[in-house]
């Protein structure tokens, strides 16, 4: 069971739809003060498992603990909801869906902090300001619709927004996967300071190795979702024993972090 | 076989649809204010025999779902009730008035069949200053409605050249029939025209622009055969789809164009039974109407099917 | 390393005025648009002021001056109807059941469709069939069918047509209604507010209902556009409303026989004026859709 040194802990967990297998059987744990990488190829099950512990797919079977508390089934009410957020965020893919195009940065953080904190509006401001600071946009920038903001300024955004539930954890599913390399470099240096400053854990899914590389100490690599092999950045990116790791890091030019451009994704 | 799922699953649907229309449809006499006897007579005062007469007709001294099914059971055997205002069973008037209907919703479907699709396609295929008149004209034609439109064909078609007659079904022969309904199969078909003709050129653009279309002009395929063989083809589906359903929905609007030019079809018939609150006449006619409305949707939906090469190759449609 | 960013290197669009400005809805209209939108809102008011303009007097009936035509007696620039009754007068205090009429329809099918299909959306599995094969039902009675049974069984009448058309109707809303907010509630950020906690009823009312709101707008004009001739061929039929009302329908109904005996004009205004407001309803409905397609 979840000790108290562990943030995560999923176990068996699987997700049948209709006759395919989604995820199959997975079982991992993230320690406090680290931060996993999931990789895989895309439909290898990666963004079902996340959607699972975040609660918005149920599991066909499998637990999920999370800071302590089980969470295996989705919440039923708001309220559990609500308790649930301020444990686990997301950060999903696509900068284009992921804000309400008539909502202003500032508004979509307002509302949230409105509904996990009892902070006055003066506070809201200040925090509103604080956490845009934390991921390098102006007031000016939190203040228009995002029609007005690029790809890179509308992710910033969503993981201000998830960062405004103060949770232990966030799943950045291909959160920067859609960005321009150099915006991507920068998303991602963000993160890590957003790291120090808070010390949120990270569970990275990704299936681009350079990006893995920088952010997180631990990886399991998903194949047809099963995981088929797992370990530290290190032992798996400098040494993988599965071939299909070996595949996933062949198609990385080279190790570390090359700011190159990337062939278009197609992941969900 | 997808297609066995298909029709089975089209079929199990039909059956409750017309099942749950039938039931409101019955219930027309149960909502009626004041008692079930009162609305299948109209508000009329009746002889004591008569009162028994219904009253046994209808079932009504029995519970309400009783009457139902017994009231259903009825109509499968052609029984619709009967008409007081005529003293004739409501199946008999149907049967009597159905022809100069069905052949006034056929001619007005020959009508927009020819006109719309030919329009939609012309236009489809001109360029831009022709589709300017294109669309301008059936901006207009699709907001005549059909008794304004008779109006204006009366006025200049009988008042004025006298080419056609203004009201009636004629004589009693079939010719003369159709001669009569000539004018309002046209104030039919008028807004009709201009839906099927903007869908039409809507479906014909839109496949001009595809990939493969494209690409077969690239190619050098003389234009006609491209527009035959790829165009016409794959714009087919929504067309007949717009085509059907616009042709459905002239079952009801017919009333609207029978009573402009007095014919004495169903629809007229049902607003007059309507109007004098003759209860089982209006059930009759409206199952009627109800039943060809459904069932022409569901076969839309087959051809529909049977046109669109994904459906077979999705193997199911719900 | 700091926490302060390099200016983004990509290129940010300016900054998008706060509000967005009437004019670029105006622009985004165009002169036809606008046209059109002028032609209704005079219609809107004349179903407003027009009983309580001066001079105008749509009911007494002056046989002697039955057919008499356009500018032939003083007070009278459009002539008289087969009753003897002022046209014009008639025609603009006609403008209030032609504008009220498909208002209720509208007001009725819109609240319960948007309400189903938004239910709908959200509520996937059993109740979406249900609620399908419930209009699936619906939809096997045209509007004008359900209409003329409703007159049967209730009586002619406004009310009657107008809650039978908006039972017609209310199938077309909830479907378009489902569509969108399913297109809408599969955007990111709903599933973000979802992992947030935000319950399934601030979303819908505050995040999705204002998205999808453009296209309610446009589908509900060009729902009224269908109600008022729907609602028109109910009165011609003599079952909505009532003569002596002054009413469009009616108007045609009470003047189809002048133009068999050589005094067309009473029923061809009526008829014009419909036709004028609906293709301006139409043509509205369909630049406001494809603006909120972001089509335009
Ligand atoms: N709602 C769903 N219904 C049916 N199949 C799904 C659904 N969501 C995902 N899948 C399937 O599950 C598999 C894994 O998808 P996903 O988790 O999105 O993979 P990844 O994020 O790794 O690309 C894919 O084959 C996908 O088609
Ligand atoms: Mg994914």
């Amino acid at each position: 069971m979840a000790t108290d040194d562990t943030l995560l802990d999923v176990r068996g967990l699987t997700k049948v739809f209709g006759d395919r297998t989604a995820v199959d059987q997975v079982t991992f744990e993230l320690p406090r003060g680290r931060s996993l990488a999931i990789v895989g190829e895309s439909g290898s099950g990666k963004s079902t498992l996340a959607k699972m512990i975040v609660g918005l797919e149920a599991p066909t079977s499998g637990t999920i603990w999370a800071c302590g508390a089980d969470r295996s089934a989705p919440a039923t009410g708001s309220r559990e909801r609500r308790v649930r957020g301020r444990q686990v965020q997301i950060v999903f893919q696509d900068p284009y869906s992921s804000l309400d195009r008539r909502q202003t940065g500032a508004q979509a953080l307002d509302e949230v902090l409105r509904l996990h904190h009892d902070y006055g509006a003066d506070y809201r401001r200040t925090r509103i300001a604080e956490l845009a600071r934390l991921v390098g946009l102006d007031d000016r920038q939190m203040s228009v619709r995002p029609k007005a903001l690029s790809g890179g300024q509308r992710q910033r955004i969503a993981i201000a927004r998830a960062l405004a539930a103060e949770p232990r954890i966030i799943i950045l599913d291909e959160s920067v996967a859609a960005l321009d390399v150099s915006i991507q470099a920068q998303v991602l240096n963000v993160l890590m300071d957003i790291r120090d400053a808070t010390g949120v854990a990270y569970v990275l899914i990704s299936h681009d190795l350079a990006v893995v590389r920088q952010i997180s100490d631990d990886i399991v690599v998903m194949q047809d979702g099963r995981i088929v092999e797992r370990g530290t950045t290190e032992q798996v990116l400098d040494d993988p024993q599965e071939a299909y790791t070996q595949l996933l890091r062949a198609s990385v030019p080279e190790p570390g972090w090359t700011p190159s451009r990337r062939q278009k994704r197609s992941t969900t | 076989m997808w297609w066995v799922r298909f029709f089975a699953l089209r079929l199990v649907r039909l059956v409750l649809t017309l099942l749950v229309a039938s039931f409101i449809i019955f219930c027309a006499l149960e909502l009626a204010p004041g008692s079930p006897l009162a609305a299948l007579s109209g508000g009329r005062t009746l002889s004591p025999e008569a009162v028994a007469a219904l009253t046994a007709r209808y079932n009504l001294d029995d519970p309400f779902i009783v009457r139902y099914v017994t009231w259903l059971g009825g109509v499968f055997q052609g029984d619709l009730g009967v008409s007081i205002g005529k003293r004739q069973d409501v199946s008999e008037i149907i049967l009597g008035r159905a022809l100069t209907s069905v052949t006034l919703v056929l001619m007005a479907s020959i009508i927009i069949i020819v006109i719309g699709i030919t329009l939609g396609i012309a236009s489809g295929l001109r360029d831009r200053s022709s589709n300017l008149v294109t669309l301008a004209a059936t901006a207009v034609m699709a907001a005549i409605p059909a008794f304004v439109g008779a109006t204006l064909l009366l006025m200049v078609f009988s008042a004025t050249l006298g080419w056609f007659p203004a009201l009636g079904t004629g004589d009693g022969s079939f010719t003369d029939l159709v001669w009569h309904l000539i004018l309002p199969a046209v104030a039919l078909s008028i807004a009709s025209i201009a839906v099927v003709a903007r869908v039409t050129r809507a479906a014909i653009r839109e496949e001009l622009g595809t990939e493969h279309v494209q690409t077969a002009v690239s190619r050098g395929i003389p234009y006609p055969a491209i527009v035959r063989r790829h165009v016409v083809r794959n714009a087919g589906i929504s067309i007949v789809t717009v085509s059907g359903l616009t042709i459905a929905s002239l079952i009801a609007v017919a009333a609207v164009v029978e009573t402009a030019f007095a014919t004495n079809g169903l629809g007229s018939y049902l607003v007059q039974a309507a109007a004098s609150k003759d209860i089982a006449m209006v059930q009759g006619i409206s199952l009627v109407f109800v039943t060809v409305f459904v069932l022409m949707n569901v076969a839309i939906d087959v051809i529909a099917a049977l046109l669109d090469p994904r459906t077979r190759a999705a193997g199911a449609v719900a | 390393m700091t926490t302060t960013m390099p200016a983004p290197a990509e290129a940010a669009p300016a900054v998008e005025p706060m509000a967005r400005s009437s004019r670029s809805w105006l622009r985004r209209l165009g002169p036809l648009g606008i046209a059109c939108a002028v032609i209704l809102g005079i219609a809107v008011v004349l179903a407003i002021i027009g009983p309580y303009l001066p001079g105008l007097d749509p009911e007494s009936t002056d046989l002697p001056n039955a057919w008499v035509g356009p500018f032939q007696l003083p007070g009278s620039p459009l002539g008289f109807d087969a009753q003897g009754r002022d046209l014009l007068s008639r025609l603009i205090f006609g403008a209030r059941t032609a504008i009220v009429g498909p208002l209720i329809v509208l007001i009725i099918a819109m609240s319960l469709g948007v309400t189903i299909g938004m239910i709908a959306a959200w509520r996937r599995g059993w109740l979406d069939s249900f609620l399908n094969f419930g209009l699936d039902i619906l939809f096997g009675f045209p509007g004008i069918l359900l209409a003329i049974v409703a007159a049967a069984v209730f009586g002619g009448g406004l009310w009657a047509a107008a809650i039978a058309l908006s039972v017609a109707y209310l199938p077309f809303i909830a479907r378009v209604v489902r569509n969108a907010a399913a297109k809408e509630g599969a955007m990111e950020y709903v599933a973000a507010l979802r992992v947030q906690g935000v319950s399934a009823w601030r979303i819908s009312v505050r995040h999705i209902l204002p998205n999808i709101s453009p296209i309610i707008v446009a589908q509900g004009t060009i729902l009224f556009g269908y109600a008022l001739v729907d609602l028109v061929a109910i009165s011609f039929l003599g079952l909505g409303v009532q003569p002596p009302a002054a009413d469009w329908g009616v108007m045609v109904n009470e003047n189809l026989i002048g133009v068999l005996q050589g005094y067309p004009l009473p029923a061809l205004a009526a008829g014009l004026v419909i036709v004028t407001v609906v293709v301006a309803v139409n043509v509205l409905g369909e630049r406001l859709l494809d603006i909120s397609e972001g089509r335009r």
